[in-house]
């Protein structure tokens, strides 16, 4: 702080009171900048360079281990590897389905949320409560409902005389992924929806009046004003949503640690075993890297196409 | 949607606010009904969605037995030095990043949203060598440095709105009155500032405290383990009478950062966080 003190407005310190006034502006701004990006510097950027070349090596837990580069010779074991592409294939039904449904689901929420509604209040707050939880606590709460014996769920079914339709839900191999994509949804879906609705208050009012004068009905509002206002903000959530799902690890790791079979073995909890349990650093760091690459291309897929249809 | 709607469209409505009002808010009543249920009813064939015989007991279970107290406060203290450090560090920078141009402060937010596309398996090994050099693997400084590093990027964005926020001309004003440029700082920026570093704090206080990859990783001394990782622990121990305890831990989990949301709310509706939100 006692640089900032000695040193000059940038725009309205006289010239005469220091002659060296640019170069000790630069240092000031470098000074005030450093305790921020220092630790950014030796935590973030040096451990991703490092976590990027570790995927080309055969680094493995302990201490005195020696490391080698060994190329690509990771990444041709993982492709050779079923169990990476099966988590992978789990990995991206779990991305796309929470945030399709995340999407879906938000968009109609904060529609309603933006009419003059009974309850809207109510809704709002429900809506903000999933995001404030801790999302160790999601999954314990979920599990909770989905209990086989002491669950809401299974009790909702006994109660409407369903007893054929209760199951253990998490533990069954063909219901156990989408039981935890509703989880992913149930969690996303408040962010998602604060900024639609956000985004949906920004809309112009007189361009519907004048919509709604020239006798457009609701549908043809909503598909040739409202969402083409929209069109940015959904673009910039869903690619969001979809990084922070594919990345995502507490949830699942505490509903299923994934099982049943590796049935939810997204690829992160996949990463954090072959890391963690087997000690392969270097080979769940090119599994990290492969993630990123497929990551960006499918964006870049997205993005694109979204560019040219708002052409 | 603005003319008068029909009435079957009000209806379908309603009908469909109620569905998103059941499917968010019922697994939350359960967490809160199991939290309060006693043992015997926990174990019951056919539970009830309200609890017959409601108990405290489980909260008390929950602190005492299963270590969730020290695990609590274990998260607390981590929290907390994340929360003083986060604001310590990111207010000389965000003040540069605000009233100077800089092309170094551009770059430390591309930074932001570039690393939010890398998965934290890539950065966990290496940051887990890198503490492991310096001695903090599974210490709680260790801990409260990567919540700091993590929290920084989205705090600098934030407080910097909140300067923006602050007229320029405040300052001018002050420092044509003979005020010199610590006065300014300390008489006229800062306690205009106090919002926005109050919020920065909360918002680093919650992501600590909500953080569980890192405190899993990290921390291997049971006894250091943060509320989130022992919570995450506890659901290994089957057995359906220990879920009271365990929705009791949870709900007192979630507490602070519903407080944190309930505060941020507040300032979102009074548009104070305005300039945060948009940068």
């Amino acid at each position: 702080m006692t640089t900032l003190a000695e040193r000059p407005d940038v725009e309205r310190a006289g010239p005469a009171r220091r002659p060296s006034r640019f170069r000790s502006d630069r240092t000031a701004i470098y000074l005030l900048l450093l305790p921020s990006l220092l630790p950014i510097l030796v935590l973030s950027v040096f451990p991703l360079l490092r976590g990027i070349y570790l995927g080309f090596t055969d680094a493995r837990a302990g201490r005195n281990v020696e490391v080698s580069f060994t190329g690509l010779a990771n990444y041709r074991e993982l492709l050779g590897d079923e169990l990476f592409w099966n988590s992978f294939k789990i990995g991206l039904l779990w991305a796309v389905g929470v945030t399709v449904l995340q999407f879906l689901l938000a968009l109609g929420l904060a529609l309603l949320l933006n009419q003059q509604l009974r309850f809207r209040g109510v809704a709002r707050v429900l809506a903000v409560v999933p995001w404030a939880m801790p999302p160790v606590v999601v999954g314990i709460l979920w599990k909770l409902v989905y209990h086989p014996d002491a669950g809401l769920l299974n009790e909702f079914f006994h109660r409407i005389g369903a007893d054929g339709l209760r199951t253990n839900w998490l533990g069954d191999f063909s219901t156990a992924l989408p039981a935890v994509i509703l989880v992913g949804v149930w969690a996303g879906m408040p962010q998602t929806t604060v900024v639609l609705l956000a985004g949906l208050q920004g809309v112009g009012r007189e361009l519907h009046e004048a919509a709604a004068v020239d006798g457009a009905s609701t549908w043809h509002r909503f598909r040739h004003v409202t969402l083409p206002a929209l069109a940015p903000v959904i673009v910039a959530i869903t690619s969001l949503d979809f990084i922070w799902n594919f990345n995502s690890f507490g949830l699942v790791y505490v509903l299923t640690a994934g099982g049943p079979g590796g049935k939810t073995m997204l690829p992160m909890l996949f990463a954090y075993e072959e890391a963690f349990r087997y000690g392969n650093y270097g080979y769940a760091a090119a599994l990290g890297n492969v993630m990123v690459v497929l990551i960006i291309a499918l964006l870049a897929v997205y993005l694109r196409r979204r560019l040219r249809e708002a052409n | 949607m603005f003319g008068k709607p029909s009435r079957t469209s009000r209806t379908l409505q309603y009908l469909a606010l109620a569905g998103y009002l059941i499917f968010l808010g019922f697994p939350l009543v359960w967490l809160v009904s199991t939290a309060f249920k006693p043992p015997r009813e926990l174990v019951r064939l056919h539970p009830t969605l309200i609890p017959s015989d409601p108990t405290v007991q489980n909260f008390v279970q929950a602190f005492t037995e299963q270590e969730l107290g020290r695990a609590a406060l274990n998260s607390l203290q981590v929290s907390l030095a994340s929360a003083v450090l986060t604001v310590l560090v990111a207010m000389p920078a965000s003040y540069a990043l605000a009233r100077f141009r800089s092309k170094l402060g551009t770059a430390a937010l591309g930074w932001v949203l570039l690393s939010q596309l890398f998965p934290f398996v890539l950065l966990i090994i290496p940051i887990f060598l890198v503490l492991r050099q310096v001695g903090l693997a599974n210490t709680h400084a260790g801990l409260v440095l990567i919540y700091v590093v993590w929290a920084l990027p989205f705090a600098l964005w934030m407080l910097q709105g909140f300067v923006r926020n602050i007229p320029r001309e405040l300052e001018e004003a002050a420092s044509v009155d003979g005020a010199s440029r610590v006065q300014v700082l300390r008489r006229v920026v800062f306690p205009l500032l106090a919002p926005g570093l109050v919020a920065t704090a909360l918002f680093s206080f919650i992501s600590a405290w909500n953080e569980f990859f890192f405190a899993l990783v990290l921390i291997k001394t049971p006894e250091l383990a943060t509320l989130p990782v022992a919570l995450a622990r506890f659901v290994g121990i089957e057995g359906t009478a220990r879920l009271g305890p365990l929705a009791a831990g949870s709900l007192l989990a979630t507490l602070p950062s519903l407080i944190f949301f309930a505060f941020m709310q507040r300032r979102l509706s009074s548009g104070s966080l305005a300039g945060a939100v948009k940068g």
